[in-house]
């Protein structure tokens, strides 16, 4: 373990994967990441920035502009024995690759009867916010967490990104890694002697009494401040970070609501189909009895993400999730 | 083509030249059954050999007539036979050696007889048993995929799984004329190139994308595309056992040496349907067929062996009546297929414990198991 590794310091969400990356492939030889730009120019947000320059050419892989191509080898590379972790540059570029992780990432090992595993992490930057052109922006979880045999998590802060990349890796089935990109400047202080939360884990970041407040990625940034406002308003709002999207860990969520009696998903994807919407579904079949409300969704609408000069107005901010707790109040 | 010369003797007959076939496609026997000179490509084999090769031939045909049966009485769900493409697969089957990893289409039931994968792991797909069934690692044979081109690019990260870790031998990958227009197989061709990885892409050019012809597919041979692409790309008589064998093993050879990927098209032709739900006789002619029949690739290995009596009719007969027992050896285990308990279904999903998948199968347990005793 390098000194970079055991000493508390003050980092940013995309350094802490950069550390996280930079420790797996220290543990791990059979560890390579592959993807688009993440060799000498580091990634186009730099979380691979100084990796290739330790591990060299063959351990940080920059490779053809095929996004299918990089996935499709991956699931090679782990049939040899390989733990690939992939880098797609951004989210609206993932779809050139869908077809791999749907057809063949997840359900290999089924196919094989469990005698083959794809351990295989495919880093996504995802969500808006960033001023970005088309596709650039988009939140496209919910096409993988419907897909079997795919976990999918995201990061919302930087001490999360760090571990949850880790254990991520280290896991033998193929994971979906979201990272927020409008977060990835978002600054925390890090412990790597600390002991990580359980990557497949919701988690209550901030406990509350009145209402509840569920969120991953980038919203979970968003439900703190809203709990903050609310709290100077009086009121009492619990929040929960998802972190894990499959498998879905409601557990949390549960006792969240039995004591709150209101629940107010938030995600930017939009919220038909959503996650807010299978969670709204549970939520309603186990709490039925605790609810005081019907479960809330904040969200997007059913439309193309749109141009960045209305995204802030498209976006859910905390005025928007504020005002879904009203409503939640107001039955 | 050369003139016949049926009836003239012993393997070590004066080899003709090439004289007036196609220079473009690599020839060793031709379809009456006589050996002709390339260039480039040789092959040189002991009798046993020679009759090991018509022999493997005859059982996949057999084997493959089987799963057609079995299909058109009900006890497979589909099957996608490989009538006519042989020699492609059984010439580069044998030419692959243990350390080599060969990635199949559906179709590869040829390959799969080489490579020592029991012929009844296959049927289990088709008979909606599972979705692959086997370990790919046991006879370094991956599981049958079925979308079109996708195991190119895992035959792609396979082989430079293989390069990093110094191990022998080469991957061969095999795909169809129609998987040439797909993304992927062009992805692997750049991704192979830049790498440098070993891999032999194997196209058998079988004419036929189910109904869509050569001429819906590409404007330029396909062999030739591989130079666009940085590697060499050669075109081999597809019904030549002899030539798929001389022209596999160069190829993987020269993958297995660090000379980088190749492309093989074997030019043939499927004789059969696309699968036992495709009717070929709405889109193709029957000269066609009988034009590509007059190049049956067990056919002209039987007239070779015969005229230069390295088989008598004692070994025939012989082979015959191993494929017998083979095809009901293969029905009878077949039939004795049982259904998966539906339960079953939630395993291997995933490698660690996942919640949903452990609710859902108490659940639906608990369902299926409230059916017991009420009939």
């Amino acid at each position: 373990m390098s000194e970079s590794t055991t000493k508390t310091q003050q980092i940013s969400l995309s350094k802490g994967i950069n550390l996280g990356l930079r420790r797996a492939l220290e543990d791990d030889p059979k560890v390579l990441l592959m993807g688009e730009d993440i060799g000498k120019l580091g990634g186009v947000f730099r979380v691979t920035d100084g990796l290739q320059k330790d591990f060299g050419e063959a351990r940080v892989v920059d490779t053809p502009l095929a996004e299918s191509g990089i996935v499709g080898t991956a699931v090679g590379l782990a049939l040899a024995g390989y733990r690939p972790v992939v880098e797609i540059q951004f989210d609206g570029f993932v779809y050139p690759a869908f077809d791999q992780i749907v057809t063949q990432v997840a359900k290999m090992r089924a196919r094989a009867l469990g005698k083959v595993s794809m351990p295989i992490v495919i880093r996504i930057p995802f969500g808006g916010g960033i001023g970005a052109v088309e596709h650039h922006s988009e939140s496209p979880e919910a096409y993988f967490a419907m897909t079997a045999g795919l976990r999918v998590v995201a990061a919302s802060n930087p001490v999360e990104a760090y571990w949850m990349i880790q254990q991520a890796i280290a896991s033998d089935d193929p994971v979906i890694f979201f990272e927020p990109k409008r977060r990835y400047w978002d600054k925390a202080e890090l412990d790597p002697t600390a002991t990580p939360y359980p990557l497949y884990a919701s988690r209550v970041v901030r406990p509350g009494t009145d209402a509840t407040l569920v969120a991953y990625g980038p919203m979970v940034k968003t439900c703190l401040e809203a709990a903050a406002a609310a709290a100077d308003e009086g009121r009492s709002l619990e929040v929960i970070d998802l972190r894990t999207l499959s498998p879905l860990d409601l557990e949390p969520v549960y006792a969240s609501v039995r004591k709150t009696g209101r629940l107010i998903t938030v995600h930017e994807a939009s919220v038909f189909l959503g996650m807010g919407a299978e969670i709204a579904a549970k939520v309603t079949e186990k709490c039925f009895y605790s609810l005081e409300a019907p479960v809330l969704r904040v969200g997007a609408p059913h439309t193309p993400y749109p141009p960045s000069r209305v995204e802030e107005e498209f976006l859910p901010d905390l005025d928007r999730v504020l005002d879904a707790v009203d409503r939640a109040f107001a039955f | 083509m050369v003139t016949s010369r049926k009836g003239a003797g012993g393997k070590t007959a004066a080899k003709k030249k090439a004289g007036a076939t196609n220079p473009d496609l690599v020839q060793l026997l031709t379809p009456e059954g006589d050996l002709v000179e390339h260039p480039e490509y040789s092959i040189d084999l002991t009798p046993e050999e020679y009759r090991g090769l018509y022999r493997d031939m005859v059982l996949v045909r057999r084997i493959d007539a089987e799963g057609t049966a079995l299909q058109r009485q009900g006890e497979l769900g589909l099957w996608a036979p490989l009538l006519g493409q042989e020699a492609a697969q059984v010439g580069s089957g044998r030419a692959q050696t243990a350390e080599d990893y060969a990635f199949p289409t559906y179709r590869e039931h040829g390959v799969a007889w080489c490579r020592d994968v029991d012929p009844v792991n296959l049927l289990g797909m088709f008979r909606g048993v599972n979705n692959g069934g086997w370990d790919p690692n046991e006879k370094n044979f991956h599981l049958y995929t079925i979308v079109i081109g996708s195991q190119t690019l895992h035959a792609t990260g396979y082989a430079m799984g293989m390069q990093r870790d110094g191990r022998e031998g080469a991957v061969i990958a095999y795909f169809g004329d129609g998987a040439s227009s797909q993304g992927d197989v062009n992805e692997a061709f750049v991704f192979a190139s830049v790498n440098n990885a070993p891999v032999v892409f194997f196209c058998q050019n079988n004419q036929w994308a189910i109904s869509e012809p050569n001429e819906r597919q590409f404007r330029v041979p396909l062999y030739q595309r591989a130079a666009g692409f940085g590697f060499p790309g050669v075109r081999v008589d597809g019904n030549d056992v002899l030539a798929c064998l001389a022209v596999t093993r160069a190829a993987l050879e020269h993958a297995r040496s660090g000379n980088g990927p190749m492309l093989v098209e074997a030019f043939t032709y499927r004789m059969g349907a696309h699968t036992t739900t495709d009717d070929p006789t709405r889109y193709r002619s029957a000269d066609e067929l009988e034009e590509w029949k007059a190049k049956d690739p067990i056919m002209r290995m039987r007239a070779f062996l015969e005229n230069s009596k390295n088989a008598d009719e004692a070994f025939f007969k012989e082979v015959d009546d191993e494929a017998d027992a083979v095809a009901a050896d293969i029905r009878a285990r077949c039939v004795a297929m049982t259904d998966p308990q539906p339960i079953s279904i939630f395993d291997h999903v995933y490698a660690e414990p996942h919640p949903l998948m452990d609710e859902e199968r108490a659940e639906y347990g608990a369902y299926w198991e409230s059916f017991e005793g009420a009939h």
